[in-house]
């Protein structure tokens, strides 16, 4: 008795002080309200809608109301013919843009630490982040332009050539290599940012001890630069590691058309469409779900392994 | 000091200048060369001999969109949602990173936690149309600001900024009577005019450049911000060119007529040009921003 006394005291204490502190940071609360409100109503009340993904979602009954399937819809999504297409594209951009996309800022950075500082480096790196800026839309749209097998630069100058016209936007062999292209495009200035930062942290000291030791660029760039920024390309990479399930929408909508299906339906697309085009909610819901927790998975992994070889990881 | 001659760095160098060159000429060129186009006549477009300067000057592509269509209508609800939405993420995110960046405050692991796990899980697409929907925003201009109201790197962007700010002016404020709200309009964000620009103009990018939830939120046509409108053309042309390439002859019709090729070319530039003015200045405020946001804590 006399244990349950003292423990529900302590908890009374406890929450006494706990309150006093919370009434004297009231104002902070207030502040931090409309905040917490709007994580719980965009985030965690789809978390709960999630739910859907093992009902027969109805408009009308609601998300509660709606008649339980259990696992109905991803059974149906496994047994789809189309769900190693899917996971095969989604996988094989990923895998790419981590072959392809990945080292270049990596290269670019270090090609810029070479430069002196000046104008010349100054111009050279605000220019590469032009293209960071231009919206998705607009990027598509001069792909589009460009490579017209009308009237696009690209085709003119391979008929100049004697080749060829090739329908770029339609081929599905050319629908990856032009998504990869112009992601490096558009991501090579803006991606080399947390190099270039962890470049310029490198003790100047270690470069001119370099120097007295007669060492060359080359031998400075692999000795030092290359190793010091190290664990900021190790990091970056299991993050990146840690996504190869998931891609967007947005930019594979945009190219996208029924005659490069094959190699441009990715798991988002497919989702946005049979979902809301033609209203296949629950169906579409149990995908996402088994993709979101694909990735969770994967990224666990690649945290421990981050953890283990850099001793600081993601969470 | 020693003078580095040896043919290892003199290939480096070379290789280093190439690449520099190679990059500046490939970044700037197919934008000066939409522009140049947008100001070229149709005869110089369709023969595409238009490289960096206009050919056969003329602004007729520009006075067309702006005087007929989508484009006038669909820059100012651009700017509208920009500007409204903007306002909106600044007031959410700075009003909640301030008590987050608070170091003492209580629930702050509740609450960081709350914020953590939706960077690693969410709903995905259809529960949250489901939800937008359900909450009577579909087809309204809040669907494309209030799901987005708050993103999670801005916070801990703006958390970041206000943990460095010292302690001791809060602290002052406090002994002389002031609360914390008080503290956090009069003080705290007075002091943050730097943060407030970088995450007020990473939000801005943001806004003006989405298109995709105005796709999926919005179905009235007249409410469409200006990239979804160049999307829908873009679109336009390429489906009617694979009808036309397909040998539709009425495609191919409707192809020579809508193909003023400059008026593509200025409907780009239009979308473009906002952030192609703003970039160069803000950009160093932007960079620093993407070192503090990829920070752990």
């Amino acid at each position: 008795m006399e244990v349950t006394f003292s423990k529900k005291e302590t908890f009374q204490t406890r929450f006494k002080t706990f309150w006093k502190s919370m009434k004297k940071t009231k104002y902070l609360h207030l502040l931090a309200l409309p905040g917490v409100l709007y994580y719980i109503i965009f985030h965690y009340i789809p978390m709960y809608g999630v739910i859907i993904a093992f009902k027969d979602y109805n408009f009308r009954k609601g998300i509660l109301g709606s008649e339980w399937v259990g696992l109905k819809h991803f059974i149906r999504f496994f047994e789809n013919p189309f769900f190693w297409r899917l996971i095969r594209n989604t996988v094989l951009i990923n895998v790419y843009q981590i072959i392809f996309v990945f080292p270049l800022p990596i290269l670019f950075a270090l090609f810029l630490n070479e430069l002196r500082d000046g104008f010349y480096k100054r111009f050279v790196q605000t220019v590469s982040y032009l293209p960071h800026f231009i919206s998705l839309p607009a990027i598509i749209g001069m792909m589009v332009m460009f490579l017209s097998p009308t009237d696009g630069v690209v085709n003119m100058i391979l008929q100049k050539m004697g080749l060829p016209t090739i329908y770029f936007m339609a081929d599905p062999r050319w629908f990856r290599p032009l998504y990869i292209i112009s992601d490096i495009w558009q991501h090579l200035g803006w991606g080399a940012i947390i190099y270039i930062a962890a470049l310029s942290n490198v003790n100047p000291e270690l470069y001119e001890g370099a120097v007295i030791d007669g060492a060359t660029r080359v031998q400075m760039m692999r000795y030092i630069s290359i190793p010091s920024i190290m664990p900021t390309i190790v990091i970056m990479l299991l993050l990146r590691i840690g996504h190869i399930m998931s891609l967007g929408a947005e930019k594979v909508l945009l190219m996208q058309s029924p005659l490069n299906y094959e190699t441009s339906d990715v798991i988002s697309t497919y989702v946005y469409r049979r979902g809301l085009v033609y209203g296949e909610y629950s169906y579409t819901t149990a995908i996402g779900l088994f993709n979101s927790l694909i990735n969770l998975t994967i990224l666990i992994i690649a945290n421990k392994i981050t953890k283990r070889v850099t001793e600081t990881g993601l969470f | 000091m020693v003078k580095d001659n040896s043919l290892s760095t003199k290939i480096l160098t070379l290789i280093v200048h190439i690449t520099m060159i190679f990059v500046l000429i490939v970044t700037l060129y197919p934008v000066l060369n939409v522009f140049a186009s947008s100001l070229s006549s149709a005869d110089a477009n369709n023969r595409g001999i238009v490289t960096i300067f206009p050919i056969g000057f003329t602004l007729d592509s520009y006075k067309m969109i702006f005087t007929a269509g989508a484009v006038p209508r669909a820059f100012k609800n651009s700017v509208i949602y920009t500007v409204v939405g903007t306002l909106i993420n600044l007031i959410l995110t700075t009003s909640f990173a301030y008590p987050l960046s608070r170091k003492s405050l209580p629930l702050k692991s509740f609450y960081t936690w709350l914020v953590i796990i939706t960077m690693y899980f969410s709903g995905g697409l259809i529960p949250l149309f489901i939800l937008v929907k359900n909450l009577g925003l579909y087809d309204t201009m809040w669907a494309l600001i209030l799901p987005g109201a708050i993103n999670t790197t801005n916070l801990i962007i703006m958390r970041t900024f206000f943990q460095n700010i010292p302690h001791e002016l809060e602290e002052s404020a406090y002994l002389d009577g002031a609360n914390e709200f008080v503290i956090f309009t009069r003080i705290v964000l007075p002091l943050s005019k730097a943060a407030l620009a970088t995450v007020g103009l990473y939000y801005a990018v943001g806004h003006w450049n989405s298109w995709f939830n105005a796709m999926i939120f919005l179905s009235d046509q007249k409410k469409f911000p200006l990239q979804l409108v160049l999307r829908d053309i873009i679109m336009l042309a390429q489906t009617l060119q694979q009808a036309a390439e397909a040998g539709d002859l009425s495609a191919r019709q409707e192809l020579g007529l809508i193909n003023a090729k400059g008026v593509k070319y200025a409907t780009l530039f239009v979308s473009m040009v906002p952030m192609l003015a703003v970039y160069p200045f803000v950009q160093k405020y932007f960079v620093k921003g993407v070192m503090i946001g990829s920070l752990k804590d």
